[in-house]
């Protein structure tokens, strides 16, 4: 297909003006999504007084001087002190301190954030590998085996999702305190597998059933048992379908709130209950909370972006279907 | 390689019978083919034999070993598939030597058979091609590459040219065959194509509803079938069968159908009088004037089709409506008026009412010419 003339002639292919449509909307959505995050992301490289301003700064170095001051005050803690003690203090020794001394206060140590980005990772991490490694198995019993009252349990896995999961916040919270399992890394882990597993197996199941069975018997007649033409066989056919069940997993885990705000308050605290926790020291430190949100979005973003080649090469159909 | 025997096999689904008491025997090195619509049992008896599915009852036995109850990887059987399965992940040479691996070969051996069976193929300047990037025909020679390259006691093959376009098919055929009078192992082939296993198969087990109807030669089965399934089955066009009411009686050599008396084999069983049915090849037909002395039917030509050699005409008689193969150059037309009479040597009795041959001399012919040696 090409130049207009065919285009315009053929039954299919879509016509200019809807190409047109499709991409007005596509743009406009694409703007609704984008301008939050644009917004977070500018935010966080103004000072205080710039981020409240009205009419607001739009365009940095245009309307506003670039500050690193939203990070700085993101990793540290700091406290206020009189002029005189300030006057007293040697020369600052990095740039952070020297911006955190002309608000008249100075870094005593490091802030929270670290350690609840890495509580974070662990977390959704580990709680991902458990569901997409759990859903793969039982997706794959599922699929190929004879499991009694096989649709009612598949439903039953589907059913946990059909209440609001905060709806069972009080239970949980109980049963966690009892069993030690609150404000711990492996509570979160599990808590956030239980929800996501069923997701992954309804997911894995469709890519696991479209993977036809003469591959594995092709195997087992080969001399492989099961378990060898599921890991050498089925896996690596499968990818595509883990790879993006691993992707919905990673990102319910990792933007958790609600479950995070409830049960963890210390060393398992998450980062998303930690953000808008910073705007209360010291004023409203929108470029702080504004830069602890724009790291946050980080590693997800690289996850995807390292995965998108198995996202969007959707099911290989490869020898057997033509 | 093996004998492959198979006694008394009885396979369930829940209610549904796939497979009924069937028994036989592979000889070593022998290509056999299991023949039948969809949904007769064959693909579910090979699977049997393959160690896919277990039996709900019977044996299996290969090599004088009972493997009945023995896992698919404890057989040494290999197994071509219809779709191939070859795997997308791997290129030629690692499908081929996939089961190698799991042999633990090692690694020169491994190379030196995955390239011995490349060439029997000639399929070496795809060794390091992707899977996904081969014709149907090419994915066929891998497919079997795989399984020749283990040297395995017998091969299973479930319409492994079911994929593949007609002219392929025909060529694969050819191809199939001389790999089995090279490698002279025994082959169990599963299809619904009866020119495949006429052409391929020493013996062929002709399965309807779950049961073998008929095992014997290409020639035995073609020539006396034992049921009215098989004489259906077998041939293009299918034997006519020509319906009337009438008796057998053992040692006469002809039936009458209406005014008609019709010459055949000399029957060795009697049967009361009730529904017959007369098995008649299309080549079997002859077609004459109109009212010549010893036809059996008048007939009207209801239409022909030209192939070349010979050419099919449909000829609609008092008795239903019979396909004859005829020499091309006959100068027939829709509409002549013809007689019919048939060539008496192997016409077939059945008893409409069962299905089933009514004995005759033509059961006895001891003679299995082959075609294949």
């Amino acid at each position: 297909m090409s130049g207009a003339l065919s285009t315009a002639h053929s039954v299919v292919a879509p016509s200019g003006r809807v190409k047109l449509l499709a991409g007005t909307i596509v743009v406009l959505y694409a703007l609704v999504a984008i301008v939050p995050l644009l917004w977070i992301g500018l935010t966080s490289i103004k000072t205080p007084p710039d981020s409240i301003s009205y009419p607001p700064k739009v365009v940095p170095f245009l309307h506003f001087e670039p500050s690193i001051e939203g990070y700085c005050n993101l990793f540290n803690t700091r406290s206020r002190q009189t002029a005189d003690y300030l006057a007293s203090l040697p020369p600052a020794n990095s740039a952070c301190e020297e911006i955190t001394r002309s608000r008249s206060m100075v870094v005593v140590g490091p802030s929270n954030y670290v350690p609840r980005f890495v509580n974070s990772l662990i977390i959704a991490f580990g709680s991902t590998l458990l569901s997409v490694g759990l859903g793969t198995c039982a997706a794959y019993a599922f699929s190929r085996f004879k499991v009694p009252l096989k649709d009612d349990l598949l439903f039953f896995i589907l059913s946990t999702r059909m209440m609001p999961p905060i709806a069972v916040a009080i239970p949980i919270f109980l049963m966690y305190r009892e069993l030690g399992l609150s404000d711990t890394r492996l509570g979160m882990i599990l808590l956030y597998t239980s929800v996501n597993v069923s997701l992954a197996v309804w997911l894995l199941k469709g890519f696991i059933d479209e993977i036809p069975r003469e591959y594995e018997e092709a195997a087992m007649i080969d001399g492989y048992t099961r378990l060898q033409a599921f890991r050498k066989v089925v896996l690596p056919q499968a990818t595509t379908g883990i790879v993006a069940t691993a992707i919905f997993c990673l990102i319910f885990a990792w933007n958790e709130y609600a479950f995070a705000v409830l049960l963890t308050s210390g060393t398992a605290q998450t980062a998303p209950p930690f953000i808008p926790i910073i705007i209360g020291e010291g004023g409203q430190d929108w470029p702080a909370v504004a830069a602890g949100t724009t790291l946050f979005l980080i590693p997800i973003l690289v996850f995807t972006v390292l995965l998108r080649k198995h996202l969007l090469r959707g099911i290989t159909f490869g020898a057997v279907r033509k | 390689m093996a004998e492959i025997r198979v006694d008394n096999l009885v396979k369930r689904f829940g209610a549904f019978m796939a497979v009924r008491d069937t028994s036989f025997t592979v000889e070593n090195g022998d290509f056999f083919c299991l023949l039948g619509p969809s949904g007769c049992g064959k693909t579910t008896t090979l699977r049997m034999v393959a160690g896919l599915e277990l039996p709900s009852s019977g044996s299996i036995q290969l090599d004088g070993e009972d493997v009945t109850f023995k896992r698919a990887r404890e057989r040494d059987i290999a197994m071509v598939f219809q779709l191939f399965a070859l795997y997308p992940h791997m290129n030629v040479r690692k499908n081929i030597s996939f089961p190698l691996v799991s042999m633990g070969v090692p690694r020169d051996e491994t190379r030196r058979r995955v390239e011995e069976a490349a060439r029997v193929l000639r399929i070496e300047h795809l060794l390091d091609k992707s899977i996904s990037g081969l014709s149907g025909g090419d994915r066929q020679r891998v497919a079997l590459g795989r399984a020749i390259v283990r040297e395995p006691k017998a091969f299973m093959m479930d319409e492994p040219l079911g994929a593949l376009d007609a002219e392929f098919r025909h060529l694969m055929c050819g191809e199939l065959r001389a790999l089995h009078d090279r490698l002279k192992a025994t082959t169990v082939y599963v299809t619904h194509d009866q020119l495949e296993a006429m052409s391929m198969a020493d013996k062929i087990a002709v399965m309807n509803d779950g049961v073998i109807e008929q095992l014997g030669s290409p020639q035995e089965i073609y020539d006396r079938p034992n049921s009215m399934f098989v004489g259906d089955f077998i041939g293009s066009p299918a034997m006519n069968f020509i319906h009337f009411d009438g008796a057998a009686i053992a040692g006469s050599t002809s039936v009458s159908i209406d005014a008609a008396c019709v010459t055949l084999p000399e029957l060795r069983e009697s049967h009361a009088p009730g529904p017959l049915a007369l098995g008649v090849r299309p080549e079997q037909i002859v077609i004459g004037d109109p009212g010549r002395q010893g036809s059996a039917l008048p007939g009207e030509i209801f239409g022909t089709e030209y192939l070349g050699t010979t050419q099919i005409v449909t000829v609609a008689t008092p008795r239903g409506k019979l396909k004859a193969r005829l020499p091309a150059h006959l100068p027939v037309a829709a509409g002549d008026r013809v007689s019919l009479s048939f060539r008496p040597e192997r016409l077939s009795l059945f008893d409409a009412a069962t299905g089933k041959a009514i004995r005759s001399a033509l059961h006895e012919a001891s003679t299995t010419r082959r075609t294949h040696g």
